[in-house]
């Protein structure tokens, strides 16, 4: 099987794994880090010095950070908590059509309790306008989200300039940076976001680990989804999982290390697939931006072939027709119909993301399965012809 | 270090760590892909499942994976819904139900405490009072208590609050692996369960909920775990808890012999010694844990003390280490505040040994000899 699915997750790091089983079994930290003890203290010391590390690395305070269950729980607690704790000064927030299900789920939640969501479009390209934000902030507004690399197309958006934009109308900005943490420099201050959401498993960490950014200068609040001991300053109770907090900082440690010679050289992987495929394949079309792309994801469409059944004629190549998150689902992307795609069109597309273990030679041989799959069905099509 | 703290988590097995690392290593889909690895790491986290809702005689539908106990607690109570809703629960319960309940009261959730007796438990009458009396939807109790171990009737209860029309909802996050438990036989609509305490790693736990219970998620977008908690799942972790479980199962008897015997060990000795108090102790407890109150001493200068002896006991819940407040079971026992401020929790488990029992009670003799001057009028330590 060849893998092309890193956007949906990525394989463990053999460090990271190392360093996740140092903290299980009795000779290493497995104490409980809220337990008085010392066995306690020495864990409470390890997840604080995690905790600095990985501050440090999305240019952050350390105080800053909050562990959660993963990139679902964080957007979860940035959207309804967020929402809750500040509803007195109005009910609206402004959202990407793009966005994850894990922020337009909640989003819907809160429409549903009587916020009003104003959606903003994107280009062609996936991108959204900093006026397009200005426009559609309205005196009511509290909350913005929008996402730093989308996890269908890899389009990176330009949070700096969108956040800048809240600044001056004083909404909250929420980031979803679960598909560009490894992937980008990230700067949580110097953006001057007010919340940022990271996952774990998108850069070689684990399942079922995350994070949130609440700014604490000026300070952004959120009402918490959970109760319970008190850990994470009340915000989010629950005994710290420190096996997978420590995974989580070395991967993204391990992954920033890394980030600009992969970002080099992925990009020229992804170069080569779309040389390979354009070449071979006419009326391929790229669901993406030119400029403002991340190098991991490779969305296509392929015109006049079903996608069903273009799936289904690849069992040895995994790539996603969307989100994992919603690939149970049969309907057609609503990120790529965003685009401007049509429904038809939207079907009939393949998301290539590639990571670490990513080779040249997997390239070639999921193009050459690709190409020949494309081909038989695209002569078996009635509304198929060559002619552009 | 002598490690007598495992109420509050426990070194995960070796065989758990073994099944956990292919899933951290060559296994690596997202279950919620289509394709082959993704379907391969569905199929571990069903297993998984399977084996979880075996141990608690539960159908693997009911099984509800989360990201540990607290969050089971806190989604256990969004079945509560409607108007005027009302929730009872124990005075007792752990801070993921206490301070959940508190959460719901200022959403307008009405909030009744229900009462212990001395021996910590709950009074099947004192519930039927308070069900007639105020019609809750639910009712939460513990099963077994994560400080004194004191275990609840939950068939009585739960029986109880069916005939009432509430639903019953039960934290058995230190009952799991210590009590036999069928939850298909059992009168109770949710089960709380907890992978580090039973040798599984950290940050992954479970509620049963029957299927007719309807859960608000507390979170949204995904649709995993038939959307009552959506995000993609903690595969290693889940992988862990399935055969922390399984072996929670198949060595249940050795280990509860285990533990009762460490038990009779430590409280043959702790007889000994009039300055301690054994708390609950004429209710039934879960095998391993024993609460005791010393005189004269406050909870943390004694856990400090043993501490720099090598040995790490607690001074009630983890979840409220450093606090400084007296433990509210203790209290809602009817203890006086100086007293509920002298516990220590002493929780067997894994590898623990008689001569560790011996070390302990030394320790503990040595401490309350030494500290006995200060024992006279005024000196008291408090």
């Amino acid at each position: 099987m060849i893998y092309l699915d890193y956007a949906a997750t990525t394989p463990v790091r053999p460090e990271v794994a190392e360093a996740m089983a140092r903290c299980l079994t009795v000779d290493g930290h497995f104490a409980n880090p809220a337990s008085e003890h010392a066995p306690g203290r020495g864990v409470r010391a390890v997840v604080e010095q995690a905790r600095e590390r990985f501050a440090a690395l999305v240019g952050a305070r350390p105080q800053d950070i909050i562990w959660t269950s993963g990139a679902t729980e964080a957007n979860n607690l940035a959207l309804l908590g967020g929402a809750e704790f500040y509803r007195d000064r109005g009910q609206r927030i402004v959202l990407a059509r793009t966005e994850h299900k894990s922020v337009l789920d909640p989003c819907r939640q809160l429409a549903s309790r009587g916020w009003k969501l104003d959606w903003l479009d994107v280009d062609e390209e996936g991108l959204v306008g900093p006026q397009s934000l200005e426009a559609a902030i309205a005196e009511d507004t509290v909350l913005a989200s929008c996402m730093l690399v989308n996890n269908e197309t890899g389009v990176i958006q330009n949070v700096p300039a969108l956040a800048r934009v809240c600044e001056g109308k004083q909404v909250m900005i929420h980031v979803d940076a679960a598909q560009g943490l490894g992937k980008l420099p990230i700067q949580c201050q110097r953006w001057n976001v007010a919340m940022m959401s990271f996952s774990a498993h998108k850069l070689g960490g684990p399942k079922g680990a995350g994070a949130l950014y609440l700014r604490s200068r000026p300070p952004v609040r959120v009402q918490p989804l959970m109760f319970g001991g008190g850990q994470e300053r009340g915000l989010r109770s629950g005994t710290l999982p420190v096996h997978q907090i420590v995974g989580m900082v070395r991967a993204a440690e391990l992954a920033e290390a890394e980030r600009e010679s992969e970002f080099k050289r992925l990009g020229a992987l992804r170069q080569m697939l779309w040389d390979k495929l354009s070449e071979a394949l006419p009326q391929l079309e790229i669901n993406g931006a030119r400029e403002q792309q991340s190098p991991h994801v490779l969305n296509l469409s392929f015109s006049g072939v079903d996608g069903e059944a273009l799936r289904a004629d690849l069992p040895g190549l995994a790539v996603s027709s969307g989100s994992a998150c919603t690939s149970e689902r049969a309907e057609s992307s609503y990120v790529l119909r965003a685009l401007g795609r049509s429904d038809a069109l939207a079907d009939a597309s393949l998301r290539f993301s590639f990571g670490r273990e990513t080779r040249a030679q997997d390239l070639r041989a999921a193009a050459d399965l690709v190409i020949s799959s494309v081909r038989r069905l695209r002569a078996l099509s009635p509304q198929w012809s060559d002619a552009p | 270090m002598i490690y007598l703290d495992h109420n509050a988590t426990t070194p995960v097995r070796d065989e758990v760590v073994e099944a956990m690392l292919p899933w951290l290593g060559r296994h690596y889909g997202n279950p919620s892909s289509v394709h082959r690895a993704g379907r391969l790491a569905r199929q571990a986290v069903d297993e998984a499942r399977a084996a979880v809702a075996a141990l608690l005689g539960a159908q693997p539908a009911e099984v509800i994976f989360t990201s540990g106990g607290t969050e089971a607690d806190n989604l256990a109570l969004q079945a509560v819904q409607g108007r005027d809703p009302q929730i009872l629960y124990g005075s007792t319960e752990h801070a993921a139900v206490l301070e959940s309940v508190t959460a719901r009261a200022r959403q307008g959730v009405g909030c009744v405490e229900l009462p212990v007796d001395g021996q910590g438990q709950i009074a099947e009458q004192a519930l039927a009072e308070r069900l007639v009396a105020n019609r809750p939807q639910l009712v939460s109790v513990m099963w077994a208590n994560n400080e004194s171990g004191v275990i609840q009737n939950v068939v009585a209860l739960g029986d109880c609050a069916h005939r009432h029309g509430a639903l019953m909802h039960t934290d058995a996050v230190q009952a799991a692996g210590k009590l036999e438990i069928d939850f298909a036989g059992l009168p109770v609509d949710l089960l709380s369960v907890s992978a580090h305490k039973i040798n599984g790693p950290k940050g992954v736990g479970a509620l049963l909920a029957r299927r007719s219970v309807a859960l608000t998620p507390m979170q949204h977008g995904g649709g995993q775990e038939g959307g009552r908690r959506p995000g993609t799942e903690n595969l290693a972790g889940i992988v862990g808890f399935g055969v922390a479980a399984r072996l929670a199962a198949e060595e249940f008897e050795a280990r509860r012999a285990r533990a009762l015997q460490l038990r009779g060990h430590l409280e043959a000795g702790l007889a000994d010694l009039p300055a301690v108090h054994i708390v609950g102790q004429q209710a039934a407890r879960v095998s391993n844990t024993t609460l005791i109150t010393v005189a004269g001493f406050h909870s943390e200068a004694l856990l400090m003390a043993l501490d720099r002896r090598g040995i790490a006991v607690a001074s009630g819940s983890a979840c409220h280490a450093g606090s400084g407040r007296p433990s509210h079971v203790l209290l809602a026992m009817g203890y006086p505040e100086e007293q509920a401020h002298a516990a220590i929790r002493i929780s067997f488990g894994e590898g623990n040994t008689l001569a560790e029992v011996d070390a302990f009670l030394a320790s503990l003799r040595d401490l309350i000899n030494m500290q006995r001057p200060a024992l006279a009028p005024g000196l008291l330590v408090n």
